[in-house]
């Protein structure tokens, strides 16, 4: 046990030269979306405390929001946030166990792609 | 012939301390958020282009305000573990302890000053 042998195992190819496939650009997509979340929280904290402050504050930060850079963000941050949502979801499934053969992991991905669009679309119908 | 123990070579590398600890909050935060999120997209973006006034009404009422309290702490604090997982996997040293220091303090940043308003607004 002490002296364990040290093998020499062999090194995965650079991410380069990978065919990407479904599975992989959904889960760096996970962590991409989870992260890149954090520019809309800002604006919509941003946002809620200049509502807080005052109304020469807010006209400033609704100004901002609701200018097509917010759009962008907010539009953005909505797709992020279903999308991030749905993988969730799939990684719930994943650690019971399930869907880690290959044909359901690439339909779990291709759902997690289309399904986030769809419910972006929804959710903009409905607040609208 | 190398000197190294088998502990120095094992140490830093694997599972062990709180990993089991840290996955299971995050589990518990995203069962969390599923439920919060949907409701509170619908509530923010209804406040979202309102009139001020509107703005104000709405999170004062304590559905959207409680809702919003409990998105800002729970996600903030899943974002933070994250975060902190995307940085041990990238950054080393003393600029993973910076980096990692870096977005707890700002997830507890953003929940404070989102509480800050809340509290304003509703109380």
């Amino acid at each position: 046990m002490a002296d364990a042998k040290r093998i020499e195992r062999p090194l995965s190819p650079h991410l380069q030269i990978y065919r990407w496939q479904v599975p992989m650009l959904t889960s760096i997509l996970t962590r991409i979306t989870g992260h890149a979340l954090v520019a809309g929280v800002l604006l919509g904290v941003w946002w809620l405390l200049a509502a807080a402050t005052s109304e020469d504050y807010f006209a400033t930060a609704d100004a901002v929001a609701t200018s097509w850079f917010g759009d962008l963000v907010f539009t953005g941050s909505l797709w992020a946030v279903w999308y991030h949502y749905l993988a969730g979801l799939r990684h719930l499934y994943y650690d019971s166990g399930h869907g880690l053969d290959i044909p359901t992991a690439e339909k779990l991905g291709w759902a997690c792609i289309i399904g986030s669009v769809v419910l972006t679309v929804i959710t903009i119908l409905l607040v609208q | 012939m190398r000197y190294l123990t088998p502990r120095k070579r094992a140490e830093g590398k694997g599972a062990g301390h709180a990993g089991t600890e840290h996955h299971w909050s995050m589990m518990v935060s995203a069962v969390g958020l599923a439920f919060l999120v949907p409701a509170w997209l619908y509530v923010f973006g209804k406040a979202l282009g309102a009139p001020r006034e509107v703005v104000l009404d709405t999170f004062a009422r304590p559905f959207p305000a409680i809702l919003t309290a409990l998105v800002l702490v729970v996600g903030m604090r899943h974002f933070a573990m994250g975060a902190t997982t995307m940085i041990e996997d990238y950054a080393r040293g003393t600029a993973r302890k910076m980096l990692v220091i870096f977005v707890i303090s700002l997830a507890w940043l953003i929940a404070a000053t989102g509480l800050f308003a809340l509290a304003r607004i509703a109380l």
